[in-house]
């Protein structure tokens, strides 16, 4: 039995060695790092007294040493590719059409990605995570960069060893019934069944506004975004609850959308955007600006279309700076990328209301009003920082 | 081969100490035992150093933080207010709960299933067979999910359900009547007891009469009757029915009283059941048929009638050749119970996903996990350990 015990210990450690390996074979740089650490614990020590001013040649619990800098980059380099980790079930965000292409406004933002690395958006790896597995992936280095619409929490930015690093879609959380059950509020659903997501904040969501009033309720949990409106589709379930961007996105795959209704309740905050994993600040920056860049695009009315054009004639400086057109400046070589970068994501995927428009906008089967997901200077919520 | 031993020589004693044979097999297994234990220190090198990287630190303190979810069938009460330790309890729980009732249904269906193989009946035999064969071919995840999504969520809505005597199948799961406990019930279940130490008595009793008549005697049927006895006299003594009988109404969405089995639980215990009751039966059949024919037909010369040859010759010598792979059945029961998160069952597995997702703790719930359902499985094989030396031949 012991030795059973011996085996049951050291399996997940194998498991976990087959993740870290990438991070453990760059631990040069983290061991000058950690001694710089210990040498000030010494430095303060004699303060209190007595201590023997010795070399710390075993540093005590060593505080978190961040992964190299810039090490993810150099990583999908040499790769020459990124992989992006997303979702393939909820179309408008990430889905898998019939001949096997990802699309959805999170997709485009790897596109984003790829554009502002290789000037190539095909060179993408996706990998299709469920809401289940993405943290791991992206703890355990399988994947670069987590865009699979992810709600940004204090609890995800901390435990789950990754950072939030922009809000690229403002979301709430819903619920859809069946039209023909005449539920209008969250009192109806007193004793009623949900279908909700596995791992989601949804769940967690769900639980405290249904404790909050009191209302008993059975969920009915699910793996994935499939399985959890197949069974609401049979009706396994009187409700179905997620963000309401999927809510709109799941209903249009619906055997006969218009008979399910999203009610006009929304649960709570959801903001969604990219996660990278903690440790490579350079790394955080870049996907944080791609982001930006999106935003920034919109605001000075750069498209992929005039995008060549505008580079070449426009004055306004910052429009300069931002595609490289100002000699003096090259913010792409800050990021450790080249100087046409913000230039490069905007030909490949346009600037934010393009994304949108493309995948969400009234053209499309997914149809989301942009409400708060519109400029700050039209009274939304999308803000880049200056490109200076 | 080697060559046979010579006898040993003052020549050969001065052979070099590396082409010892002895030195040689003691050698090897430290320089095993060393690789192992460098695999595994390599191992934990590893994932202490890629933790650290990412700030993460391991411990268990987070099982005692608040849970947040709710869970749909839970044994023991538990709301989202609960901590993750008692999350996990509800599962393991359910894991219990679905491995046992899968065992004990099983061995039946797989006992019938065998026999069934061995029947005479052609029509019999033949249906064995491909029962058999259907589910030693069918991957399991490849059933739970067709029985829970082709059958379960195929039946009606909870307003249309299909309704057997007191019992209602709907896709909401089968409503079945339950007993409601009333005041008496805690004393009922002591006589309860009571019934089943007197049964015990009875049956020790039946056979010590048996062994010093050295007739036959009756040795099933008093004990149960003197349970059955007891039990019903206990429940009319009472001044109140220790359970009175709730039967499952529709309201508003769902059922109201009696108990409802989701279908999620059904589809997994079905699909265990089913599946390993195929393995089961060809076990059985194998156990059956390898008990040599001349046992049976000294079991006839000696006057012992077909069942009888069955219950005393047969089946114990049967029985010695099936325990061990059985014990394999039902470890593997209990190990397949973890599909249960492809149709959203909430046993152990499913329950531990979730806390994985809210907490980031991915290494220290694996090894919760793994460390349960080891203990699960070296608990069954324990069991049925003691009872395989129980039933197998004693040589003396």
């Amino acid at each position: 039995m012991k030795r059973a015990l011996g085996w049951l210990i050291a399996i997940p450690l194998l498991l976990a060695a087959c993740g870290g390996q990438q991070a453990a074979q760059t631990g040069q740089p983290v061991e000058v790092t950690r001694i710089v650490e210990v040498t000030r614990v010494v430095e303060v020590t004699p303060a209190g007294g007595s201590a023997p001013a010795q070399p710390a040649a075993t540093p005590a619990p060593a505080p978190a040493a961040p992964a190299g800098f810039g090490e993810t980059l150099k990583a999908i380099q040499a790769r020459g590719r990124l992989i992006c980790g997303v979702n393939s079930q909820v179309p408008g965000f990430g889905f898998v059409d019939s001949a096997g292409a990802f699309s959805g406004f999170d997709i485009d933002y790897c596109k984003a990605l790829a554009a502002a690395i290789f000037n190539d958006v095909s060179k993408i790896e996706y990998r299709p995570l469920t809401a289940e597995q993405r943290f791991a992936a992206l703890q355990s280095g399988e994947i670069d960069v987590l865009i699979r619409n992810t709600t940004w929490t204090l609890t995800r930015d901390t435990d789950n060893g990754g950072n939030f690093v922009a809000t690229t879609f403002y979301d709430g959380q819903g619920i859809m019934v069946p039209k023909a059950s005449n539920i209008t509020k969250l009192e109806d659903l007193s004793g009623a069944t949900i279908c909700v997501q596995k791992g989601t904040t949804t769940e967690l969501n769900l639980a405290d506004q249904m404790a909050a009033r009191n209302l008993p309720y059975t969920p009915a949990v699910f793996e994935d975004a499939n399985s959890t409106f197949a069974a609401y589709a049979e009706e396994r379930c009187d409700a179905v609850t997620t963000d309401k961007s999927g809510l709109v996105s799941r209903r249009s795959v619906l055997p006969n959308p218009d008979d399910h209704v999203i009610l006009d309740i929304t649960l709570s905050k959801e903001p969604l955007g990219p996660m990278v994993r903690q440790g490579d600040d350079q790394w955080f920056d870049i996907v944080q600006w791609t982001v930006f860049v999106t935003f920034a695009a919109e605001e000075f009315g750069i498209t992929s279309q005039n995008v060549d054009q505008l580079k070449e004639t426009d004055t306004r400086p910052e429009v300069r700076r931002l595609l490289g057109a100002d000699p003096n400046v090259d913010l792409g070589a800050k990021l450790g990328l080249s100087k046409d970068w913000a230039a490069n994501i905007i030909r490949a995927v346009g600037n934010y209301a393009e994304i949108y428009d493309r995948n969400l906008g009234p053209n499309t089967k997914t149809a989301i009003p942009r409400g708060p997901n519109s400029l700050y200077t039209q009274g939304g919520l999308l803000y880049a920082p200056p490109f200076r | 081969m080697e060559a046979p031993p010579r006898s040993p020589s003052p020549l050969r004693l001065s052979r070099a100490f590396w082409r010892d044979e002895r030195f040689i097999q003691i050698a090897v297994q430290i320089l095993f035992l060393a690789l192992v234990i460098w695999l595994g220190s390599v191992a934990l090198r590893n994932m202490f150093t890629s933790l650290r990287q990412q700030g993460l630190a391991l411990g268990f303190d987070f099982l005692n933080s608040g849970a947040g979810f709710d869970i749909s069938d839970a044994l023991i009460a538990y709301s989202s207010s609960d901590t993750f330790a008692r999350a996990l309890q509800v599962g393991l729980l359910n894991t219990i709960l679905v491995s046992l009732l899968g065992i004990v249904l099983a061995t039946i269906l797989g006992i019938v299933v065998g026999v069934a193989r061995l029947s005479s009946n052609w029509l019999v035999n033949r249906m064995a067979w491909v029962f058999v064969e259907i589910m030693r071919n069918v991957p399991l995840l490849v059933l739970l999910v067709f029985i829970y999504t082709a059958f379960f969520l195929k039946l009606p809505r909870a307003r249309q359900a299909v309704s057997v005597g007191p019992v209602y199948l709907s896709n909401r799961g089968v409503a079945v009547p339950w007993g409601e406990p009333t005041d008496t019930w805690s004393l009922y279940v002591s006589i309860l007891a009571g019934a089943l130490v007197t049964g015990v008595l009875v049956g020790f009793a039946m056979r010590w009469w048996q062994e010093r008549s050295g007739r036959p005697r009756p040795l099933v049927w008093p004990p149960l009757l003197t349970i059955a006895v007891i039990a019903a006299v206990g429940w009319i003594a009472l001044p109140q029915p220790p359970l009175t009988l709730s039967y499952p109404e529709i309201a508003g969405f769902n059922f109201q009283g009696g108990r409802v089995l989701s279908p999620e639980f059904m589809a997994l215990l079905i699909g265990l059941v089913i599946y390993t009751a195929g393995f089961i039966g060809e076990v059985v059949r194998a156990g059956i048929q390898a008990v040599p024919k001349g046992q049976v037909e000294a079991a006839r010369a000696l006057g012992l009638n077909p069942a009888r040859t069955l219950r005393l010759v047969v089946f114990p010598q049967a029985l010695r050749l099936i325990i061990p792979p059985i014990t394999n059945q039902y470890l593997n029961l209990t190990k397949n119970s973890t599909l249960a998160v492809a149709i959203g069952y909430p046993d152990l597995f499913a329950v531990s996903g979730t806390i994985i997702n809210q907490t980031g703790r991915a290494v220290e719930m694996i090894a919760v996990v793994m460390a349960v359902y080891l203990m699960l499985s070296l608990l069954t094989s324990l069991i049925m350990n003691w009872y395989n030396r129980r039933v197998r031949l004693v040589e003396r």
